[in-house]
């Protein structure tokens, strides 16, 4: 079997009074794909916004990679990383966001090479190549120089995975990638993650496209209210769900 | 019925059967407004051109004169720098001011709070008598050794005085502008950079602020018009810039009215500058935002003349304008 990518224990996370996780553990091993199914306000966007430490947990552990995320452990001692080592760490996670979040005022291939450019310090003609050949790997090779606003939906998520492909990233994050997505344009998105998962990426997809989960996902975790419902083999979950809350969500989606 | 005759008459005016040309709708309202405005711009161009008292020879003889020209370029020179300082200076506050610990955004609210409670007229002449309050000044380790001192008298001349008044002050409402313009960049922009692994510090740069500039170039076009007109405070502590230059003239040949008209045309003069600027700058910072950018004046004046000539309908954009003599 293989190393494993993410590893979570008893993680907790609390905005104020109201605790969103409630003690997630999970594992995600190399190259396997994982969705994350769950109502809403469930806490899956919070979950995966621990992983690459944009959210601090309160308990628990969390490992990316071998690394536990955000501190550096010395004998029974945790030490908080410095703003560069997690910045170093987030560099090698890939996001994508259910808004895309390109950077409106850069082109598509600027939004593309910015990151290699600035933060890993590739030159700059090296990574306009790269950023077009990946842009071309997603279908867009005639938008290398459309602004965001000119592109459609669909596109622009393509773009958004290009550039968190150009980081070279060891695991990509995806939160709900396609539900801001017209019907018709979602389609062109799911395909390029699928192929990405059969490159062997490792990838923690949190979606509603029960379809995508079943064909391409290697493990699926229902959660709700902040905890791990039930996971397993999303074939098997989906066809007969052993928790009554997964059997509800499932009714409502499906 | 009715839609096929109205076909077969537009053919027969010998127009494609889809091109609509129909009766306008008449504006009597706009017509007669536009007669009253007529009328009132006659008759004060009539009263400026011939009353004596405006003194239009004197404003020629005075408005390229050696005095004027030096004090319009101090008056430049003055807005320039003191804006200098304000944009930088607006940044810094405004970027402290959203830092999450209290004592640094603290410091900075105190500081707007300050600079913009108080006159900035008080504050200039403050500055100028700033010897009266520290005679010596000494730069070094604060409650330690000093390395530099200075006779307050020669540090702060009037044109630092000037400047350290007017930059200062500036710098209160800049940091208001830039922090509205921070704020009005949405979450998911930080976001995603802090996620492809950028620092705080290059996310401001090159996520934030680059997009913070459409809300903030507006508001410092007009600081920057009113820094141009507010710099004429700085007579008041006998600083000869554009304002001061035009008095010390007028004290000598007493003709008042001239010369504030002299200096008045200067102002005017310099804020179309200031404006036509702003405009390119506006245009370049809003890239991205509208799926076209809008035409510069000479481009548009070009597309228009192309239309006279052509009576070709143009493409919405330039580049693809194809054949009717765009060079
Ligand atoms: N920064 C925050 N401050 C306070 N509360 C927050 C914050 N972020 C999330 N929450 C709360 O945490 C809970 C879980 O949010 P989260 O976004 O993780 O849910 P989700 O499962 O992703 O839901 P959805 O499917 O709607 O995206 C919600 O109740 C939300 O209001
Ligand atoms: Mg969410």
């Amino acid at each position: 079997m293989s190393e494993p990518m993410v590893i979570a224990e008893g993680v907790h996370k609390s905005f104020g009074r109201l605790e969103v996780l409630k003690g997630i553990s999970l594992e995600v091993r190399q190259g396997e794909v994982m969705c994350l199914l769950g109502p809403s306000g469930s806490g899956k966007s919070t979950f995966l916004r621990c992983i690459n430490h944009l959210e601090k947990i309160d308990a628990g552990r969390l490992w990316v990679d071998g690394d536990l995320v955000g501190y550096r452990q010395q004998g029974s001692k945790l030490y908080e990383l410095r703003e560069s080592e997690v910045c170093r760490k987030r560099s090698t996670i890939g996001m994508v966001f259910q808004r895309f979040n390109l950077f409106p005022h850069m082109t598509a291939a600027e939004n593309v090479a910015l990151a290699p450019v600035h933060v890993k310090g590739v030159p700059k003609d090296e990574a306009f190549k790269r950023a077009a050949a990946l842009l071309r790997s997603v279908g867009l090779a005639d938008k290398l120089d459309s602004y965001p606003a000119q592109l459609s939906g669909g596109q622009q998520q393509r773009v958004a995975i290009a550039r968190a492909l150009a980081m070279d990233p060891r695991l990509m994050l995806f939160d709900e990638p396609t539900s801001a997505l017209d019907p018709e344009l979602v389609g062109e998105v799911l395909d390029v993650m699928r192929r990405l998962a059969a490159d062997g990426m490792t990838m923690v997809v949190v979606t509603h496209e029960i379809g995508f989960a079943r064909e391409v996902g290697d493990k699926l975790v229902f959660m709700d209210a902040g905890a791990v419902v039930e996971s397993g083999d999303p074939r098997e979950v989906l066809a007969n769900p052993k928790h009554e809350r997964t059997r509800a969500f499932l009714s409502k989606v499906l | 019925m009715d839609q096929s005759t109205a076909t077969r008459d537009l053919s027969q005016a010998g127009l494609p059967p889809d091109q609509i040309k129909a009766v306008p709708v008449r504006h009597p309202g706009r017509w007669l407004a536009t007669l009253i405005v007529l009328v009132i711009a006659a008759v004060v161009i009539n009263s400026v051109a011939t009353n004596p008292r405006f003194g239009w020879g004197t404003v020629g003889h005075y408005l390229f004169s050696s005095q004027i020209l030096e004090g319009l370029k101090i008056t430049i020179y003055l807005t320039v720098v003191s804006m200098a300082i304000g944009v930088v200076l607006g940044v810094v506050l405004a970027v402290m001011r959203l830092s999450p610990n209290p004592l640094i955004s603290g410091a900075s609210w105190f500081y707007i709070w300050f600079f913009r409670g108080t006159p900035v007229l008080v504050q200039l002449l403050f500055w100028s008598f700033i010897s009266a309050l520290y005679p010596k000044i000494n730069l070094g380790i604060p409650f330690g050794p000093s390395f530099i001192h200075a006779d307050a008298n020669h540090l702060i001349t009037p044109f630092v005085a000037a400047i350290l008044g007017l930059g200062l002050n500036e710098g209160a409402y800049m940091a208001e502008i830039v922090r509205a313009g921070i704020l009005s960049v949405e979450e998911g922009q930080t976001e995603a950079a802090q996620a492809l692994g950028m620092t705080r510090l290059q996310t401001m740069r090159r996520i934030v602020l680059p997009q913070a500039m459409r809300v903030i170039i507006p508001p410092t076009g007009n600081e920057t018009i009113s820094m141009l007109k507010t710099s004429s405070l700085v007579s008041v502590i006998a600083y000869r810039e554009l304002l001061y230059s035009a008095q010390l003239i007028y004290a000598v040949n007493f003709k008042q009215i001239p010369l504030l008209l002299v200096a008045s045309i200067w102002y005017l003069t310099i804020t179309t500058v200031l404006s036509i600027g702003q405009y390119y700058l506006e245009r370049y910072f809003g890239r991205g935002t509208a799926r076209e950018l809008p035409p510069t004046p000479l481009q548009r004046l070009r597309r228009n003349l192309a239309i006279r000539h052509a009576r070709v309908p143009l493409p919405a954009s330039e580049s693809s304008g194809r054949g009717v003599g765009v060079p």
